[in-house]
């Protein structure tokens, strides 16, 4: 497949690895903050490969993990309204809130739906007039336009029948509420490519500019990774941190306007709590109030439990990049993949299923 | 932190495109994308197009990857030739 | 400890997840039904039940098969529920000889589609040389079932000397695989509603009986066998190293996996290893007896892609290994729920 077997060339491997040892005398600390990457360095093994100089460490990059228990418990809470209809995707299903998931809500008779595009939910609606279909928006920069554009369009069409829950969040806020807490410590980013695929490089600038780390937009296939460790090494060994895109076949300095257009059209900005990191102003995304007839949370009144966090769980710390999932006491006896205390270990993209599931 | 993947545009109708990947197919938004082409590769996430693939800069990165791996591979070369010279 | 969730967790309801083959199945398996129905004969835990009787070695075994749609692209749940069962059969190297058939049919159904069904049946136990012997039918209420249920049980004969089960792989056995993977998952997938994507790819529901004869002719050697259905893959491997108690060693580049199927994987985000095959498998074999086994499969239509994929060995006990693409080795894990799309 194009675009994708060639970064995964096992013979180009080599020469990278050779180079970031060859560059890495010291111990350098890198975070990445996109589930897809902490996905894609588990599955190909890539710790295993690096010299033990590198050291990558995961942060709040999977937008399941980061969802409040609050959150969760308000998608639970919309699958309980009769005659509605879940459309979600599929990382949310397992995801426990305070007492319940969207899977158990299921085995007791309410309608959830996986989906992969929210369009699959606008459809939905429209198939299914009697049915009031609820879609589940969770994702950063990179899902927000998709359901912008079809919120929009849902207006447009003048449906009455289909609302977005929108947990949606943007990331260059969350990596400086990061920082400012001073407890990681970094020499660098790897910068998730598709979410700057839209918003661009230069919301990153603040990181080199005003904390003098080095910044690298990376791809996703083991080559790219690789690459962009070598960068963000060379970054470092000639003292010259700012932010430069390995991605250069998916981002553009600009990211792409039209996305960042619609985005805004739809969306603002708003206070949202993240898991591990609290509440962070201006790093949510709330509809406008043109499209509240839309909005799941302004048109349903929720009977919400207390919130109840996961007694014991250390989902917080290791989104913080404090915690190695290894590190936690419930790592792999009290809490698996089967049987987990928090989101991170049933999450396709947490830290701790990667960690788990590929022994990484 | 999302799943997208390149793809090529088979065909194009106003807002909609059917998009191909290794043989499968699929119809995806193309709103994000409105410059988008046919033959183009896309990235597409969630049924949405979200970026036109720039083919000269992905050849750009993959002649770093061979640069790299020719570098290595001379300095081998050479360091077996100086070996030799030694005898 | 998950205390918070215990009180309403998986363990009081049966989730979807729990039928889909990987760990939650497993243990559900183990913790209910094995060890309510503990005996003897169960306990191995395979595919088909060997019992001796009257001197001869009987495989016994049953599967259902719920799938929806019913009818998809290269089969539909009649042509499955032969082929499921026949294949079970062959896993313990009998040759499957007899079938039964019950129907739980949801009032309502099409009585031409239920024709189809069982034309297909009727069709494939032919080619498979199996007779259906015996049979139930109920209708239930409307919404009592997903149109159609079907079981099957089967009987079949092992012959003399023939020693197969997924507790005989050592160290220094070959792993061989018959073919590409993941066609009847992403078949099944791109037929359902919601998905919305298209493909040429069909099922490979197929019969696996006449290949296992081939294979047991030219060796004797065949340690395991095992047609990896509902967990793909993966869950087949990890179900073979810990009922072996070995380590299995696998290499991605050598597992063949279909171009429409890599795309799909790519589309929605799964790996090909967790995805529903039914007329493949796997065959552990003696390092002696890997090239005869080989030759015999590739000499048959539904083992010409076959290849060696990997090896047994001592370490790490009831595990996995991967090697990646790219040469780095990491587990292959047993999926945990059902494969559910992801965009994250």
């Amino acid at each position: 497949m194009k675009f994708i077997d060639e970064y995964r060339d096992g013979e180009k491997v080599r020469p990278i690895i050779d180079e970031i040892e060859r560059l890495a005398d010291e111990p350098i600390r890198l975070m990445e903050v996109c589930g897809t990457h902490t996905v894609s360095i588990a599955r190909y093994g890539l710790r295993k490969i690096l010299p033990r100089t590198i050291e990558l460490i995961s942060g709040p990059g999977c937008p399941v993990c980061v969802t409040s228990n609050g959150d969760l418990d308000k998608a639970i809470a919309l699958a309980r309204i009769p005659g509605a209809a879940i459309a979600t995707f599929g990382d949310m299903v397992r995801v426990p809130g305070s007492e319940s998931t969207l899977a158990l809500e299921r085995a007791k008779g309410r309608d959830v739906r996986v989906v992969y595009s929210p369009l699959d939910g606008l459809k939905l609606a429209a198939d299914e007039p009697q049915t009031k279909v609820i879609f589940l928006g969770v994702g950063f920069e990179t899902t927000a336009p998709a359901v912008a554009a079809t919120a929009l369009e849902a207006k447009s069409r003048g449906l009455k029948n289909f609302f977005i829950f929108s947990a949606h969040k943007t990331v260059p806020g969350a990596l400086q509420a990061l920082l400012d807490l001073g407890e990681v410590r970094l020499n660098g980013f790897l910068l998730p490519g598709h979410v700057s695929a839209i918003i661009g490089s230069r919301p990153y600038e603040f990181l080199a500019r005003d904390y003098g780390l080095a910044c690298v937009i990376s791809g996703f296939e083991p080559l790219d990774i690789l690459q962009s460790v070598l960068l963000l090494v060379r970054q470092l060994k000639t003292r010259n941190p700012r932010v430069e895109i390995q991605y250069r076949r998916g981002v553009n300095p600009e990211g792409n306007p039209r996305a960042q257009e619609v985005m805004a059209r739809a969306f603002e900005p708003s206070d949202v709590e993240w898991r591990g990191l609290g509440l962070i102003p201006g790093t949510g995304l709330a509809f406008r109030k043109e499209l509240a007839d839309f909005d799941a949370s302004r048109v349903f009144d929720l009977k919400l439990p207390p919130v109840k966090e996961h007694r014991g769980c250390r989902c917080g710390d290791v989104l913080r990049g404090v915690l190695h999932p290894q590190e936690c006491n419930l790592f792999a006896k009290v809490c698996t993949p089967q049987n987990p205390a928090g989101p991170c270990m049933v999450s396709f993209e947490g830290s701790c299923a990667a960690a788990y599931k590929y022994d990484s | 932190m999302c799943v997208a993947i390149p793809a090529k545009i088979k065909s194009i109708e106003g807002h909609m495109a059917e998009v191909e990947v290794g043989g499968i197919s699929r119809t995806v938004s193309v709103e994000l994308t409105p410059e988008v082409r046919k033959d183009d590769y896309v990235l597409v996430h969630a049924g949405f197009a979200i970026h036109v693939i720039d083919e000269q800069e992905a050849r750009e990165t993959m002649k770093l990857f061979e640069e790299l791996g020719a570098l290595e591979e001379s300095s081998r070369v050479l360091g077996a030739e100086g070996s030799s010279e030694k005898t | 400890m998950n205390l918070d969730l215990k009180n309403d967790s998986s363990s009081d309801r049966i989730l979807l997840a729990h039928g889909s083959g990987g760990e939650l199945s497993h243990e559900l398996v183990s913790s209910i039904f094995a060890r309510t129905f503990d005996n003897p004969v169960l306990h191995p835990l395979d595919d088909s039940a060997v019992i001796s009787v009257a001197g001869a070695r009987w495989a016994f075994t049953t599967d259902s098969y719920v799938v929806t749609p019913i009818f998809f692209p290269g089969g539909d749940i009649g042509k499955l529920a032969v082929c499921g069962t026949v294949n079970d059969l062959s896993m313990s190297g009998a040759r499957p000889l007899f079938l039964s058939s019950g129907f739980i049919i949801e009032e309502g159904f099409s009585v031409s589609d239920l024709k189809k069904i069982v034309g297909s049946m009727q069709k494939t136990a032919s080619e498979a040389g199996v007779q259906i012997a015996t049979g139930d039918t109920k209708v239930v209420n409307r919404g009592g079932a997903d149109g159609i249920f079907i079981n099957t049980a089967g009987i079949g004969l092992i012959p003399p000397g023939i020693m197969i089960s997924g507790s005989n792989a050592r160290s220094g056995d070959q792993v061989l695989l018959s073919g590409p993977i993941g066609d009847h998952g992403v078949a099944i997938l791109s037929a359902r509603e919601g998905l919305q994507f298209s493909t040429a790819l069909e099922s490979d529901c197929a019969p696996l009986n006449g290949l296992v004869a081939k294979m047991i002719a030219a060796s004797p050697e065949i340690r395991c066998l095992r047609d990896p259905t509902r967990g793909g893959l993966a869950s087949t491997l990890n179900e073979l190293a810990r009922q072996s108690g070995v380590g299995i060693w696998v290499e991605e580049n050598r597992i063949p996996v279909k171009e429409e199927v890599r795309g799909a994987c790519e589309l929605l985000g799964f790996e090909p290893w967790n995805l529903a095959n039914e007329g493949k498998l796997v065959a552990i074999v003696s390092s002696e007896a890997a090239e005869a086994v080989l030759n015999a499969m590739r000499a048959h239509p539904l083992g010409r892609g076959a290849i060696r994929i990997g090896e047994v060995r001592k370490e790490p006990p009831g595990k996995v290994l991967l090697r990646t693409s790219i040469g780095s080795t990491r587990i292959l894990d047993m999926m945990v729920g059902e494969p559910l799309p992801r965009i994250c």
